[in-house]
């Protein structure tokens, strides 16, 4: 996934940088990629805040 | 995979190269922010005069007109530059100074409607308000030359940290998947795995903001040398001979830089003695006309006493790795759009930044937790104490 995102930022970059009209479209789609995958890992780290902390300390082994 | 001493290794990179930048790099993070915006800042606090509502395909008054108009509103000065953008062609620029080698950053720019040749403002540099602060700030840390080498260096340390920190992201991961968050053992693993979540998203963009960024901090110098080599090179046979004493119209020396580069368009004319010029010639620098031609520019060079072309040359490598670069710094190639992706990516940083700083803080107050965490340490053998590691 983070070589996906990056592949999506590089062609993001200079989609943009060599063409206008569509290019700039194709670059704001890609760079949207990497902002998607910020929101989703916030999202991953607040699904748990609602649930009850069960098991936040594990014995040690 | 890599060994465990080489993740030690790069930890140790990765923790002290980010230490010395960080309180630097959020400095620029911030205060970059409002200036990916500048355009649309400085036109909605514009105090100038709006350019008179003509047909888009009105032609410019004659240049020597303009400057002329743009002397009477600074009266006493010299013109250093006349330059215009792409973006806005009924808008001319005349940047005028104390004395043909004046340092350009004190100069007073004179703003004149192309088409009429009516001045709409004028304003000296540095006097531009709060977003001059922020530039100030962003380039220099009002510092000159040796605080933008500095933070090129801040910004150098920071690169070797993004490298780090992506080769660090897999052993870090270990088998967990992207976008997996131990949320539920502590506040700083949660923050851990976040660091390195965003960091490795936006990763890419960060390294290029960052490096472009660099290069940004040597413009003074790779002009000095294109001036020294290139310029030099080409007004040789100019060398020693009396200065200067009665100036060729810019409107004609413009026409034949246009005739020499019928295919570009007109960006800027350095005047005689400048830090772009030859103290004999208006350099006329023509820009293409796609996307990524307007980007680069083409010296042409015309004796300023006659009015005769002398040469033209296309810039030297570095300089169009520097012209190139800075698009890609500033976010200011793709519209509206690109801009707000960029506040997001900087904003994205920032978060990445603090994250940062309160991993290591913490793990210097909260020892126990990290044994905690050591012990418990994965099922790759390369992993054990990855996380205690850097501090």
């Amino acid at each position: 996934m983070p070589i996906a995102l990056a592949i999506a930022t590089a062609i993001g970059l200079l989609s943009a940088l060599l063409g206008d009209g569509i290019w700039d479209g194709l670059s704001w789609l890609l760079l949207v990629c990497p902002l998607l995958g910020v929101v989703y890992c916030f999202k991953a780290a607040r699904a748990v805040r609602q649930l009850p902390r069960q098991n936040h300390r594990r014995p040690r082994s | 995979m890599i060994s465990a001493a080489s993740i030690r290794r790069w930890c140790w990179i990765h923790k002290w190269t980010s230490l010395v930048c960080t309180i630097f790099l959020l400095m620029l993070c911030v205060t970059g922010l409002p200036l990916i915006f500048h355009e649309e800042i400085d036109h909605a606090f514009s105090k100038f005069e709006k350019p008179a509502d003509l047909p888009a395909d009105t032609p410019w008054a004659n240049l020597d007109r303009i400057v002329e108009a743009a002397k009477a509103a600074a009266p006493g000065q010299v013109v250093h530059l006349v330059y215009s953008e792409d973006k806005e062609p009924d808008h001319l620029y005349v940047s005028l100074g104390d004395s043909p080698a004046a340092p350009l950053d004190k100069d007073t720019g004179v703003i004149v409607d192309s088409r009429t040749t009516h001045v709409l403002g004028k304003q000296k540099y540095g006097e531009g308000g709060v977003m001059d602060v922020f530039l100030k700030l962003h380039v220099e840390m009002f510092a000159g030359l040796p605080g933008k080498l500095f933070l090129g260096v801040m910004g150098g340390l920071f690169v070797i940290a993004t490298i780090s920190g992506v080769v660090l992201y897999a052993p870090f991961m270990r088998e967990r998947s992207y976008g997996v968050v131990r949320r539920d053992r502590s506040t700083r693993l949660k923050w851990l795995d976040l660091h390195n979540l965003l960091g490795v998203s936006v990763a890419l963009w960060i390294g290029v903001v960052g490096f472009t960024g660099v290069l940004n901090t040597w413009a003074d110098l790779l002009l000095k040398v294109w001036q020294f080599n290139e310029l030099g090179a080409m007004t040789a046979s100019y060398k020693g001979q009396p200065p200067v004493t009665h100036l060729a119209s810019l409107e004609q020396a413009v026409a034949t830089a246009r005739q020499h580069e019928p295919n570009m368009q007109f960006a800027f004319v350095a005047y005689p003695g400048t830090a772009f010029s030859s103290p004999h010639h208006y350099t006329i620098f023509m820009r293409g006309d796609k996307p990524f031609t307007a980007r680069l520019v083409k010296p042409v060079l015309i004796d300023a006493q006659t009015g005769a072309f002398t040469d033209k040359r296309d810039m030297p490598w570095y300089i169009v790795a520097l012209l190139v670069s800075q698009p890609l710094h500033f976010g200011d190639y793709g519209g509206l759009p690109l801009k707000i992706l960029w506040a997001l990516f900087d904003v994205v940083a920032i978060v990445v930044l603090c994250s940062g700083i309160y991993l290591w803080w913490k793990r210097r107050n909260l020892a126990p937790e990290i044994d905690l965490v050591v012990t418990d340490a994965g099922s790759t053998p390369n992993a054990v104490g990855l996380e205690g590691r850097l501090s």
